[in-house]
């Protein structure tokens, strides 16, 4: 079985920050980490591998320092990991990053048949959750998002059954291999990095492939050209509007709360089931 | 010489760089970079940029006459793209429903659609599939539709990502929107993805504002990035729909109609089950009480106020009566009163309920970034100048352990 994980380098958003006279992204000394839903995929395909046996390939599209996530995806220990990186896919946005992350997943396919592909549910940085998906419609093969529980993979009948998180809910859904998954965090503990597999990461060096290594790539689907979205303005969030102090909460709590709860409840903020 | 581009005020957007006839521009490490060679200093980027980062140094050069065919022959172009786009006509929404029952950020999203179709001078309709879901067209009109595109067919009676789709693809292509809006929930996520792939067009997630851009006509298009540190607007200028997931409980509800009448057009599936690869086995409600913080509504919190373990279990109980879940500060997480599961802030989960309390928190920023958009916060604190009272909707400057248990107190009362 040949598992294949999308895994994308982002800047850790928790350490952003804004530049409040410029109101743009400091970028600067922001560390850069494997997305987070992304190590959640590498470990539930290395977690079928152990299982079920096969091989698991992680690609990732790039600038060329997105190596570093390669790497820890072979520490969790992976079998392989491809960097797709041209100055041409820079500026895609979900539409071409889909499209090329295909055309890098079909080359894989010519190599080793493909029979699953897991996504993390989203990035972080972008939060669109939309990648996986495309991925999935342009190989027309079945989208199976939001999966909190891989709950039988049947690979004579080649079929995979899943539970996915909906709203207050979970789905339980068949589907014919090969399939995309896009996974929660809920799906697995992760894994820490053994010695051998930390050896073999830092001396690890990604294959590289760039738009020449993909003679059909349609250089109108790519990088800016191939990205039917574009940034208009940035500007700073909303303020939140000015608060209301309750007033008399040392004087008096039991009053101040009754005053509080009463407009938490009449507002319906709080509604009464 | 060429162009000159302000490294300050670039936001790194591209639009440049899809704009320039000659292909002098670049982007590098997100900031647009400019060939002088190839530059011709045209013009046509300086024209483009939001942010008025590009400027002109000197006059235009003098072109050749082939690169003034060029930009001819882009402007040509250009023009006959944006009449074919003038095609489209009307905004569209989603109507999710779940065995008949309708999302509400459906009805939200029509209140919001109205207000960009009164900006166009155009029709709002609602897309409902399913199966013997007509009976929904009814409310669809008394929120403010004009027209329902309904599918019906036992194929839709679950939804499944490739049926949905395919009906949407379908109506669409034979309809023309300008825009098509669905809800940014797990159903509306999986399905705007794969439209818009299908239909090649550009797609927004989670945008929290829409609105059109008066000498363009282009839907505006705003959500936070970046974890919520910034907000960014988004348009999707050449392709056609223009489609954009929101958020629920951030547009308005629409005023509710009665009686209000609208067309119906109905269209065949063209697909049976045997076409339909997935297969759905089961719904299992979900039970018992995992940390669910990034999809709670509402999350009671504690930090380093609470001052022990054990006074969690007074949050807890508050939890229970309101049936919400339990947050924490960073604070209280590390002096091991409560799980790592449960932090909320920087270094822990990035949260948006519908209500927060934050109980005994000062409001560090690491905390107040993973929290400060929720909707409504409630906040008590015996420091009044707590930074949390920044942020708060309501707050009690008090002990938090006599406010707490009246909290209790007068919620089993209200809410009986």
């Amino acid at each position: 079985m040949h598992i294949v994980v999308c895994a994308k380098q982002v800047p850790d958003t928790a350490e952003v920050r804004v530049d409040p006279e410029t109101n743009t992204l400091i970028r600067e000394g922001v560390p850069s980490i494997m997305n987070p839903y992304d190590a959640h995929a590498v470990e539930e395909a290395m977690r079928l591998k152990d299982k079920y046996g096969g091989k698991v390939t992680v690609i990732s599209m790039g600038p060329p320092q997105a190596e570093e996530v390669l790497r820890q995806a072979i520490s969790f220990g992976v079998d392989d990991a491809i960097l797709l990186s041209d100055r041409a896919f820079g500026g895609s946005d979900t539409l071409a990053t889909s499209y090329i992350l295909t055309n890098g997943i079909k080359k894989l396919d010519e190599q080793e048949k493909v029979d699953l592909i897991i996504c993390g549910k989203q990035a972080i940085d972008g939060d669109t959750a939309q990648v996986g998906p495309g991925i999935a419609v342009r190989l027309n093969i079945p989208q199976l998002t939001y999966v909190m529980e891989i709950v039988e993979l049947n690979l004579e009948e080649k079929t995979i059954k899943v539970a996915r998180k909906l709203e207050g809910q979970k789905e339980i859904v068949q589907a014919p291999l090969p399939a995309l998954l896009t996974v929660v965090k809920d799906i697995n503990e992760l894994r820490y990095a053994s010695l051998p597999n930390k050896i073999r990461a830092a001396r690890f060096k990604a294959m590289v492939w760039n738009k020449d290594d993909f003679p059909g790539i349609d250089p109108e689907q790519i990088g800016l050209k191939g990205s039917p979205t574009a940034v208009r303005k940035i500007f700073p969030p909303p303020e939140r509007g000015e608060g209301e102090i309750i007033p008399g909460g040392m004087e008096n709590p039991e009053q101040a709360t009754a005053t509080l709860v009463e407009k938490l409840v009449k507002q319906e903020i709080i509604a009464d089931k | 010489m060429a162009v000159e581009i302000s490294k300050k005020k670039c936001i790194g957007c591209g639009l440049c760089v899809q704009t320039c006839p000659f292909d002098a521009l670049t982007l590098e490490n997100g900031v647009a970079q400019v060939d002088p060679d190839k530059c011709t200093n045209c013009g046509a980027c300086v024209e483009v940029c939001p942010t008025e980062a590009l400027a002109l140094d000197e006059p235009q050069k003098k072109m050749s006459k082939e690169e003034k065919e060029q930009v001819k022959g882009m402007t040509e172009t250009a023009r006959e793209m944006s009449e074919e786009l003038t095609k489209y006509k009307g905004v569209w929404v989603f109507i999710e429903q779940l065995e008949g029952e309708v999302a509400p950020v459906s009805w939200e999203l029509l209140g919001a659609g109205r207000k960009l179709t009164d900006k166009l001078d155009t029709y709002l309709a609602g897309i409902l599939l399913g199966d013997g879901v007509e009976h929904i067209a009814r409310e669809v009109f008394n929120y403010g539709a004009d027209k329902v595109y309904l599918v019906e067919s036992p194929v839709l009676q679950h939804y499944r990502t490739q049926p949905y789709a395919e009906a949407i693809v379908n109506l669409s292509k034979k309809y023309m929107p300008e825009i098509i809006l669905m809800g940014a929930t797990t159903m509306g996520r999986d399905l705007s993805s794969a439209v818009a792939t299908k239909l090649g067009t550009g797609l927004t997630a989670d945008c929290t504002e829409l609105d059109i851009e008066e000498e363009s006509s282009y839907l505006l298009q705003s959500r936070p990035a970046f974890g919520g540190n910034i907000m960014a607007t988004i348009v999707c200028r050449h392709r056609r729909p223009q489609m954009a997931t929101v958020r629920p409980r951030v547009m308005d509800m629409p005023v509710y109609q009665e009686g209000r009448q609208g067309e119906i057009i109905r269209e065949e599936l063209g697909l049976s089950e045997e076409d339909v690869a997935v297969k759905v086995i089961d719904f299992i409600k979900e039970k018992g009480k995992a940390v669910y913080l990034d999809k709670a509504e509402i999350i009671v919190a504690g930090g380093r106020g609470l001052g022990s373990k054990e006074n969690f279990k007074m949050l807890e109980e508050l939890a229970n009566i309101l049936g919400g879940t339990i947050g924490a500060s960073r604070a209280a997480v590390e002096a091991g009163w409560i799980g790592a599961e449960h932090q909320v802030g920087q270094t822990g989960i990035t949260v948006r309920p519908k209500v927060y309390f934050a109980i005994g928190i000062s409001g560090a920023i690491q905390h107040l970034v993973g929290m400060q958009t929720s909707d409504v916060i409630v906040a008590v604190n015996n420091d009044p100048e707590a930074p949390i009272f920044n942020v708060a909707t309501f707050g009690i400057q008090g002990d938090l352990f006599k406010v707490v248990p009246a909290m209790i107190k007068e919620f089993r009362k209200q809410l009986g």
